[in-house]
């Protein structure tokens, strides 16, 4: 069956409640709305207000979308704010599929895993990347921020200009000031840059 | 120019309802529905136009307030999970009986499987059952025209019409036309002053006209250019009926010419002439629907069709439960897809969990030492966010069923001899469906305590205000529970020792008491302090 050629970026964003995953896909999305790309973000919550797994599927294409959902074995990346978050969503992953993930684990479950076998996963991958996203952000100037290191980290991948992703995130954390926008634009800039010296 | 804006699809159906011109929206909170009204409550453009748009003590009474909106006149819309539509049951099949006056909407989302719920029923048996058109939207643009239009169609048949959900829809955001405003409907009453006494008499000539004008809810599932589209293919012997998100899932393996017949179906009841015509063309259909196998089971009939042979979630080609998705539609229509890779052992769950400092927490750990001299299995509860009490390492409850069940069944299980039994319930919970238990429990002076953990919200579904803030203590004493036994704690830590006296010796009383655990949510306080800042 032949497929309709077409540009498209799957991505699964993955974290934990309160990890800001919801904000990354605004970002996208308002920043993908300015290049006039068919877009279709889908979220998980209810549930996952307390602290349990987020995610988000968030589709990218210069044709229309059809389904919400990223089928199996499509997804061109896997963005993981939380690296054991990350590995949950492999079987959407593509074998050439990108996963981009934070080192800092969120422990709030007894049986946590030891991190080093997670990592061990992740770098299984023939794609992947790996950063200390709390650290960078702690640097630029807020820990909140680590989702946006990982946006930043993941931009090279995404199908829209790095302008329009820097003035959604303006336009997303204006209400909050001038201060709290520079710190995620720092925080941006130190992801794609950390991402960019380990590709 | 057309307006697009980027939407869930709660928010479509919201927003279409305001351009409809609503006058009332009216809703319980519950996952995946609960945006629609939070959306008509953020609307600066409904608070301009006056739009009743408050939270209710339950579905129940939504669908009776919306009911009245229509009664006199205008538009209503009423929204909910679809297990809130077994508490609306009785307003809602009933309502197909009196008809409407101003359009009525009853949006309902499923959650197949149940993200959030306790099972994942398909509300389109509920339309099937009172009878009425129903609406199921494949995307966010779908569920905006629909509701748009489902106003339209209410009016003109003079019934209720649903609108069914489901949670990749109502959590999946898109881009959505807007179309232009209407304005609201003036208060009108109905022509019939009797349509709505539905005493036998009258009830028996109302259902008739409903029996009578089912033809022209046929009619309209056939309408060209309608809800409802079948596509012949010339050379195949195949057909696909798909209907609502699963004809996403269709597209998205066969993006281009489809080499099936395809009947794409939006609108119920259901086309039966496109479908006859398909049968002609085919030896096999192969039926993919979110939910329950509910065109399938109308297709195959009993006997079981021999020809054309019908496929779907009955017969193995898809699984009987659980949401589809692009890759299990994909393989039931005979694409050689790969098998999806495995998620690594090293992943293990993250199930959800208390906040920390969560009230819930302190009312858990005293209970469990107040009970423990008692054995285990005696604690009913309920549906909110302290029904992870069932979770480790409290292991601190026995039930969940459905809203207000945990003091009816621990009436019920004293009855049978289990005393004591411990009720645990939230201040929301409680004021949707706990009180008439409570009620019961009174007039029979049960043996049973019950814990209302009050946060003071709504919680489990974001924080929305309670029906009953501040009158919990007021409405027990109301329903006949002794004044004495009527006891306020604070769950803190502090208060720990305190609190399992207070517990121990309701416990030990051999009637109906109540304690009130009232501390509120840690997320609100949280939210609160960070919007000051």
């Amino acid at each position: 069956m032949k497929m309709e050629k077409k540009m498209k970026t799957d991505i699964i964003l993955a974290g934990v409640g309160g990890q800001g995953i919801l904000s990354i896909a605004a970002v996208i999305g308002l920043a993908a709305v300015k290049e006039t790309l068919f877009i279709k973000q889908s979220e998980i919550h209810g549930m996952s207000q307390q602290g349990g797994e987020v995610y988000s599927h968030l589709r990218l294409s210069d044709a229309p979308v059809h389904s919400d959902m990223i089928p199996l074995g499509e997804a061109d990346l896997i963005l993981a704010v939380e690296p054991l978050e990350g590995l949950r969503y492999l079987p959407y992953l593509k074998k050439e599929g990108w996963l981009i993930s934070n080192t800092a684990p969120v422990k709030n479950i007894a049986d946590y895993p030891d991190p080093e076998r997670i990592y061990g996963e992740i770098r299984r991958r023939p794609h992947h990347l790996l950063l200390d996203a709390a650290a960078l952000a702690r640097e630029a100037g807020s820990a909140k921020a680590a989702n946006m290191v990982m946006l930043g980290a993941a931009s090279p991948f995404i199908q829209v200009k790095e302008d329009h992703l820097l003035e959604a995130i303006r336009a997303l954390f204006s209400r909050k000031g001038e201060e709290v926008v520079e710190t995620n634009i720092r925080a941006f800039r130190a992801g794609k840059e950390a991402a960019m010296k380990k590709r | 120019m057309e307006e697009r804006m980027f939407l869930l699809g709660d928010e479509a159906v919201a927003q279409a309802a305001l351009d409809a011109g609503v006058s009332g929206c009216y809703a319980y909170p519950g996952t995946p529905s609960t945006e629609i009204l939070e959306y008509v409550r953020a609307s600066a453009q409904a608070a301009e136009a006056g739009v009743v748009r408050e939270w209710s003590a339950n579905e129940k009474t939504a669908v009776e307030a919306a009911l009245g909106m229509s009664y006199a006149g205008k538009r209503a819309m009423v929204c909910m999970k679809h297990v809130g539509l077994n508490v609306a049951a009785d307003p809602f099949m009933n309502a197909a009986i009196t008809g409407v006056n101003g359009g009525l909407l009853v949006v309902v989302a499923d959650d197949p499987s149940m993200h959030s719920s306790q099972n994942e029923q398909d509300s389109r048996y509920y339309g099937h059952f009172a009878q009425i058109p129903v609406l199921e939207p494949a995307s966010q643009q779908e569920a905006y025209d629909m509701v748009r239009e489902g106003f339209d169609l209410s009016e003109r048949f003079g019934v209720p019409v649903l609108v069914r959900l489901v949670t990749r829809l109502s959590h999946s955001r898109s881009a959505v036309v807007r179309r232009e405003r209407l304005p609201q409907r003036p208060l009108k009453l109905p022509g019939d002053p009797k349509q709505f006494i539905l005493l036998p008499s009258i009830a028996r000539e109302r259902y008739r006209r409903l029996l009578a004008d089912r033809p022209l809810f046929v009619e309209e599932a056939h309408r060209e250019e309608g809800y409802n589209q079948y596509l012949p293919a010339a050379e195949s012997r195949t057909g696909v009926i798909a209907t609502g998100l699963a004809y996403n899932y269709l597209r998205e393996n066969f993006p281009g010419r489809l080499p099936f017949h395809l009947l794409k179906v939006s609108f119920y009841p259901l086309p039966v002439r496109m479908i006859e015509e398909m049968f002609g063309e085919v030896d096999e259909v192969i039926v993919l629907e979110e939910g329950y196998p509910y065109v399938e089971e109308q297709l195959l009939g009993i006997p079981p069709r021999r020809h054309p042979r019908i496929r779907g979630r009955l017969d193995g080609t898809l699984p009987r439960d659980g949401e589809l998705n692009p890759w299990l539609v994909g393989k039931a229509l005979g694409r050689n897809l790969p098998e999806p890779e495995e998620v690594p052992g090293v992943a293990v769950g993250r199930p959800p969990s208390f906040c920390p400092g969560c009230g819930h927490i302190d009312v858990y750990n005293a209970l469990n030492e107040a009970l423990e001299p008692y054995g285990p299995g005696r604690v009913f509860s309920d549906i909110g966010c302290y029904t992870m009490g069932a979770l480790p390492p409290y292991n601190a409850i026995n039930t969940c069923v459905d809203m207000g069940a945990s003091i009816t069944m621990a009436v019920g299980a004293a009855d049978a001899g289990l005393v004591p039994s411990v009720a645990v319930i939230g201040d929301s919970t409680f004021t949707h469906s706990g009180m008439t238990g409570l009620l019961d429990a009174a007039n029979k002076r049960s043996p049973v305590t019950l814990i209302i953990s009050d946060n003071d919200a709504t919680a489990m579904t974001g924080g929305q205000p309670p029906s009953g803030l501040g009158k919990i203590e007021q409405i027990c004493l109301g329903l006949g529970v002794e004044k004495e036994h009527v006891r306020t704690i604070i769950p803190l830590r502090k208060y720990h020792e305190e609190n399992v006296k207070v517990m121990k010796e309701e416990i030990a009383y051999k009637g109906v008491s109540v304690i009130v655990a009232r501390r509120e949510c840690i997320r609100l306080v949280a939210a609160r302090k960070c919007n000051k800042k």
